[in-house]
């Protein structure tokens, strides 16, 4: 008795498991930033009423998104970091990169800046004040866009974050956990502004310093090679790459705003 | 404090107004544990009560070992089924990764061992009481098995749900293997990672005040189905 009661509904739950969806599904790996931006929340929704296509996120710093997508494990990439994007297509692993939209990194930090670097002349000074004063720091740390930016931000400003003292905080999380660390100590930290934005935790943390020109943040689009993993649906990823540079995302990217501020610049070709 | 207090309130809301996407990933939640609930006592029990049977050499290694491994760390079984599941690796054809299924492997994986070993314990001390009477009746070993799984079966409901309090609260190897994509493999403990990630402390607090509630729940429900019988030992 016992068992008919308690196994026949759970049979039923497992066969439901594995019931399949009826429309288009791809799998795209995107940074955290592009999601914790919010703006995933406004183009996925179109996307299925456009294409009827169901884009599934992979939410992972851009180093993981890399790898998926050279291991076959996703559709197509969108991803930040020049550098490690040309490179992913040169090596065969992407059939090529096309540049989506844009927005930009923001120095976060305690509200009473004791670093000064509200006043800096760029960037790398801004950074260089921290590394003077040692103010407590926290990096990303996890191979993400942002953490590369980072890091080239550094080596601008004369700066080896690796032999820094104890004021450097390698956290390897996503940009929310990072800001929550950054909140926590009171520290500076370096965030995409769309991220920043919709981060719920502030504390005493203020926007210090932005609007040097190398802050741009690119967001590039890469499909996965099918030639190399002849699973990978590249037919929707083109689909996808077709309206994500069209003028109705243009219209939704460029309008996506937070608190009144416009987050992304579209920019696709 | 504060986000405690606005997590309760907003967990009462979210339960209250039915909220879909709440629904959604607890339904998930669940059906995806007690998945692997089901298949991983289809195999633990028939296991343990082999092991309490069976005289075989390496048994106490073996049962050792199984102990052992119910420390066995998430997130290293995440990493590791990550790596056969994914396209690259040995079992890439099947496309697992990144689905339900995937999450139900790794937690199957996680809880026999638990499952395996409790159950164990208790068939054991059974097996000492029926030792003389079955092998006087002169049963088979699969008769023997069955003799003892059927008369331990409150016991080996405690086994399940250890097994199932570790499942539902697990993060770090669904997080890993299901990728945490929203409305395919997004579960509560992943949410609660996320909102915690993204700041909302008190969205993550309600989600956990969620899962605790759906966990206490599912207990009930589970000792008020065994109550129902009627004969038994007990």
């Amino acid at each position: 008795m016992i068992r008919k009661f308690l196994i026949t509904p759970l049979f039923a739950i497992l066969a439901m498991s594995s019931m399949a969806q009826a429309q288009d599904v791809m799998k795209l790996a995107v940074t955290t930033s592009f999601h914790n931006s919010g703006l995933s929340d406004v183009l996925l929704p179109e996307i299925r009423k456009d294409l009827d296509l169901e884009v599934q996120l992979l939410v992972v710093g851009t180093g993981q998104a890399l790898k998926l997508g050279q291991e076959g494990d996703v559709d197509a990439i969108l991803v930040h970091s020049r550098k490690a994007e040309e490179a992913f297509v040169a090596d065969g692993f992407g059939t090529h990169r096309r540049e989506i939209m844009y927005n930009d990194f923001v120095v976060i930090g305690p509200g009473e800046d004791p670093a000064g670097i509200a006043g800096a002349a760029d960037a790398g000074d801004a950074l260089a004040r921290i590394a003077t004063q040692q103010s407590r720091f926290v990096s990303r740390g996890d191979d993400s866009g942002t953490h590369k930016k980072e890091r080239a931000l550094w080596q601008a400003a004369g700066v080896d974050p690796d032999a820094a003292g104890a004021w450097y905080n390698a956290v390897g999380a996503g940009m929310g956990a990072a800001l929550n660390t950054a909140s926590g100590m009171n520290a500076y930290i370096l965030s995409d502004r769309a991220s920043w934005l919709n981060f719920g935790n502030k504390g005493d943390l203020a926007l210090l310093y932005s609007g040097d020109p190398v802050l741009l943040n690119q967001y590039a689009y890469l499909p996965v090679n099918p030639e190399l993993h002849p699973h990978a649906k590249s037919d929707l990823a083109v689909a996808l790459e077709d309206w994500l540079t069209s003028e109705r995302a243009a219209a939704l990217i460029n309008e996506y705003k937070i608190n009144g501020e416009t987050l992304f610049t579209f920019n696709a070709q | 404090m504060g986000d405690l207090w606005s997590g309760l309130t907003q967990a009462f809301w979210l339960v209250v107004t039915l909220d879909k996407e709440l629904v959604e990933i607890s339904w998930r939640s669940l059906r995806i544990t007690l998945s692997a609930l089901v298949l991983a006592s289809a195999i633990a029990m028939p296991l343990a009560a082999f092991l309490a049977v069976r005289r075989f050499r390496a048994r106490r290694a073996f049962i050792a070992v199984m102990n052992a491994l119910m420390g066995l760390p998430p997130v290293v079984v995440g990493l590791v089924v990550y790596v056969l599941l994914s396209r690259s690796g040995p079992f890439g054809v099947l496309g697992l990764l990144f689905t339900p299924t995937a999450m139900i492997i790794a937690q199957i994986i996680i809880i026999v061992p638990l499952i395996a070993s409790i159950a164990h314990q208790s068939l054991r001390d059974l097996w000492q009481e029926y030792h003389d009477l079955l092998i006087s009746m002169n049963v088979t070993q699969w008769q023997k098995m069955k003799t003892l799984l059927w008369d331990a079966r409150r016991a080996l409901l405690t086994a399940a749900l250890a097994g199932f309090g570790r499942a539902i609260g697990e993060v770090g190897a669904i997080m890993i293997v299901g990728g945490n994509i929203d409305h395919a493999t997004r579960v509560l403990t992943t949410a609660i990672a996320l909102e915690t990630g993204k700041g909302n402390f008190a969205l993550a607090l309600s989600l956990g005040f969620v899962l605790i509630a759906l966990a206490v729940a599912v207990n009930l429900a589970i000792h008020w189905l065994g109550r129902t019988e009627r004969e038994g030992r007990w």
